[in-house]
């Protein structure tokens, strides 16, 4: 084998790992998403489920405010109570009202925050409106609800936390609604 | 360059175009190999430039010069400018001189597509620098493009995008030729483990850049897709996640920092031996390290992202993983101090540069390590410190050991010595304003100082001034450097071939300067 010949096979291989490795970034996105599952790292849109019974530690006084943002799409959104008082390890239920105020359907997502971050710990959602999609008809008004617990494990200098809700919009394209976050920033 | 030009003439059988044309369509490794140096030192000064207007706007507390959203455009480029435009090329620039001479080869393996390479680079430079003019201005969420910023910016995103696509083929397009080149085209009798250490830390290098080059090609091109094509990679609202991008980027982004390394200690490890007229000490162990040291730093890449959110166990992996590069690091340095020890010592201009590298990068090396410690970096990272930090490896590092290669083969390239006491007087103004530059910044991070913000707090204002005007010193010494380099190419003292009296590789038996084909016949290593 002469060497140009020789410069081909190692030409073709490198290219081929180029190919591969480009690949591998995109797959890093599959892979990163299992890790987050597995680890239970980032689980935003899943339910949580009780392992076991909690004790109800009727001692303590948790204030949740709730919070309701939009970002970018034509609804009305809020919390029907603005806060509520909570016994750790209770069982509490909350509901959010939003409202479509266009003349087109809309696909909307929220996307939970907490306040402090270390309230993503310790609280439990068993059913909550931003675990899918929420489809709102033209000018639909719709009461959602959000069930959730604290654990008792939250340390006990937090006295008031808040739980925020942003919707976005989805679509099949959502550049319009990045152009209205631009236009905002 | 004339010289080089004149000797082609004479060779009949050369036929290749004069003047523009003889650029454009040239497939000589050496001619490559001198604008990409070019290329990289118009790229330093345009960089430099937008350094010196963010030290200009930092020299006094308060909004002077620019505003705040040019200000981060400012350093977004800069940081984007100098990364891929001038260190990048200028390493890539050194391989295609040195690493054919070097070998005993005639050229690179792909000539063509080495052409190739290099003029991918300028149009991508006029997209990265034409993004000022688009409308909304060229990027400035940092050089690290992390979304949301980087989803919501203007067009000139979209021609940074591009612009890293087609320095990233660039890149690719080079390692693959240098790869090929070092591992087929040796001299007879060069076993990988006689190759001069400069070519070994190449061929790592290019390794390394074909395994993450592609990977952020893919990063942004999933930011591309989220900006126009409605996917949500890292869009939070459709499922994705933004601190995805920061995974994928940092596993290119920490590979790449030792992409940017690595030649330099290969320069340094040319220079020690030459100048203290002993072989290198412990070659072997040098080339494990620098294996080592690449492997090691395709697993450390979170440790840039320790406050972006990790579990515990994570940041101590990451921890670790990173404390570990400083072992085969520091047999890189105890190595190059081994050389020198009882050498023959000689202080030349390149010697100089190789002993300051050795100094500041081990000094950057250091605050690396006190960075990788979770408790400490949660509290210096985003400051001044991580600035001083990665200036002292990529300055007083990468960009010293090109100076002093720059000054090694000068006399080689050109045929004709360097000004020799304009050359000392270029390193120690570097060193000193450097140091002015930057050492104060650890100062300024330690005490909190904001990186990527310009305006600050009046009890930093001290400090910024000295910094500022050091860099300022900084860089006008650099006009110095061109004013040497242009002087050296125009005439000077003849260099012999072997220029240097301690110098041993390949390249010092070709006469100075160099055959147009170097190599027809290639040489046996006994």
């Amino acid at each position: 084998m002469n060497v140009t010949e020789a410069n081909s096979v190692v030409l073709r291989k490198l290219l081929i790992f180029t190919v591969i490795m480009f690949g591998f970034g995109f797959a890093l996105v599959p892979f990163y998403e299992k890790i987050c599952e597995v680890t239970g790292l980032n689980n935003l849109l899943q339910a949580d489920t009780l392992v076991e019974n909690t004790q109800v530690d009727t001692a303590r006084w948790v204030t949740v405010e709730l919070d309701a943002n939009t970002r970018g799409l034509p609804w009305q959104f809020k919390p029907l109570q603005s806060s509520v008082r909570v016994h750790p390890g209770e069982l509490t239920q909350v509901v959010y009202e939003v409202r479509n105020n266009s003349d087109r359907e809309i696909n909307g997502q929220a996307i939970p925050s907490y306040s402090p971050q270390l309230l993503g710990k310790h609280l439990k959602k068993l059913e909550c409106f931003c675990f899918s999609k929420q489809v709102l008809k033209p000018r639909e008004v719709r009461q959602m609800p959000v069930q959730f617990l604290i654990e008792p494990g939250l340390p006990t200098d937090i006295n008031t936390v808040t739980i925020s809700y942003t919707f976005f919009e989805l679509g099949n394209d959502n550049t319009a609604s990045l152009d209205i976050n631009a236009d905002q920033l | 360059m004339a010289a080089v030009h004149d000797h082609d003439i004479a060779h009949a059988h050369d036929h290749h175009p004069t003047g523009l044309m003889r650029w454009l369509t040239s497939t000589n490794h050496k001619d490559i190999g001198t604008m990409y140096l070019w290329f990289s030192f118009i790229m330093f000064l345009t960089g430099g430039v937008m350094a010196l207007t963010i030290r200009a706007e930092l020299f006094q507390p308060g909004i002077q010069i620019v505003n705040p959203e040019f200000f981060n455009q400012l350093t977004t480029l800069h940081g984007l400018v100098m990364i891929f435009g001038a260190i990048m090329p200028a390493f890539v620039g050194f391989a295609n001189w040195q690493v054919p001479m070097m070998i005993g080869a005639p050229d690179m393996a792909f000539a063509r597509m080495n052409n190739w390479s290099f003029w991918l680079l300028p149009p991508a430079a006029l997209l990265l620098l034409g993004s000022f003019f688009a409308p909304g201005g060229a990027p400035a969420g940092g050089w690290t493009i992390y979304p949301p910023l980087s989803v919501q910016m203007g067009m000139g995103m979209d021609m940074t995008i591009f612009a890293i696509h087609i320095m990233g083929a660039s890149s690719i397009m080079g390692s693959i030729n240098i790869i090929t080149t070092i591992l087929n085209m040796r001299a007879p009798g060069m076993t990988l483990m006689k190759m001069p250490m400069f070519v070994w830390t190449w061929l790592i290098t290019a390794y390394l850049l074909v395994l993450v080059m592609p990977v952020l090609a893919g990063a942004v091109t999933m930011l591309l897709t989220d900006r126009n094509f409605g996917t949500n990679f890292f869009n939070a609202a459709g499922g994705g996640d933004p601190v995805m991008f920061q995974h994928i980027f940092w596993f290119f982004g920490h590979p790449e920092v030792y992409i940017m390394i690595l030649p330099a200690f290969g320069i340094v490890s040319e220079i020690i031996p030459t100048f203290a007229r002993k072989p290198l000490f412990g070659y072997s162990s040098m080339v494990y390290a620098t294996a080592s040291i690449a492997i090691l730093s395709c697993i450390v890449w979170a440790h840039h992202m320790f406050t972006a959110g990790m579990p515990v166990t994570g940041q101590l992996f990451f921890m670790y993983a990173t404390m570990l590069i400083a072992v085969p690091t520091g047999v890189k340095v105890f190595n190059w101090t081994a050389t020198m020890w009882r050498g023959s010592m000689t202080f030349e201009t390149p010697m100089l540069f190789a002993i300051g590298f050795i100094f500041l990068f081990t000094l950057g090396g250091f605050s690396g390590v006190v960075c990788a410690i979770v408790p400490i970096d949660i509290q210096v990272q985003d400051t001044y410190y991580v600035i001083a930090h990665f200036h002292y490896v990529l300055v007083s590092g990468a960009l010293f050991a090109i100076f002093g290669g720059a000054y090694y083969w000068l006399p080689k390239w050109t045929g004709h010595m360097y000004d020799e006491t304009l050359g000392k007087w270029h390193f120690w103004l570097s060193m000193f304003f450097f140091n002015l530059t930057f050492f104060v910044q650890h100062f300024l991070g330690l005490a909190g100082m904001p990186r990527r913000i310009p305006d600050y707090a009046l009890q930093f204002a001290d400090f910024n001034m000295i910094s500022s005007i050091g860099a300022f010193g900084f860089g006008l010494s650099q006009l110095l450097f061109l004013y040497v380099v242009l002087k050296c190419i125009r005439g000077g003292a003849k260099a012999t071939a072997q220029t240097w009296e301690g110098a041993k590789t390949l390249e010092w038996t070709l006469p100075s300067p160099p055959p147009y084909h170097s190599f027809e016949t290639p040489p046996v290593i006994r």
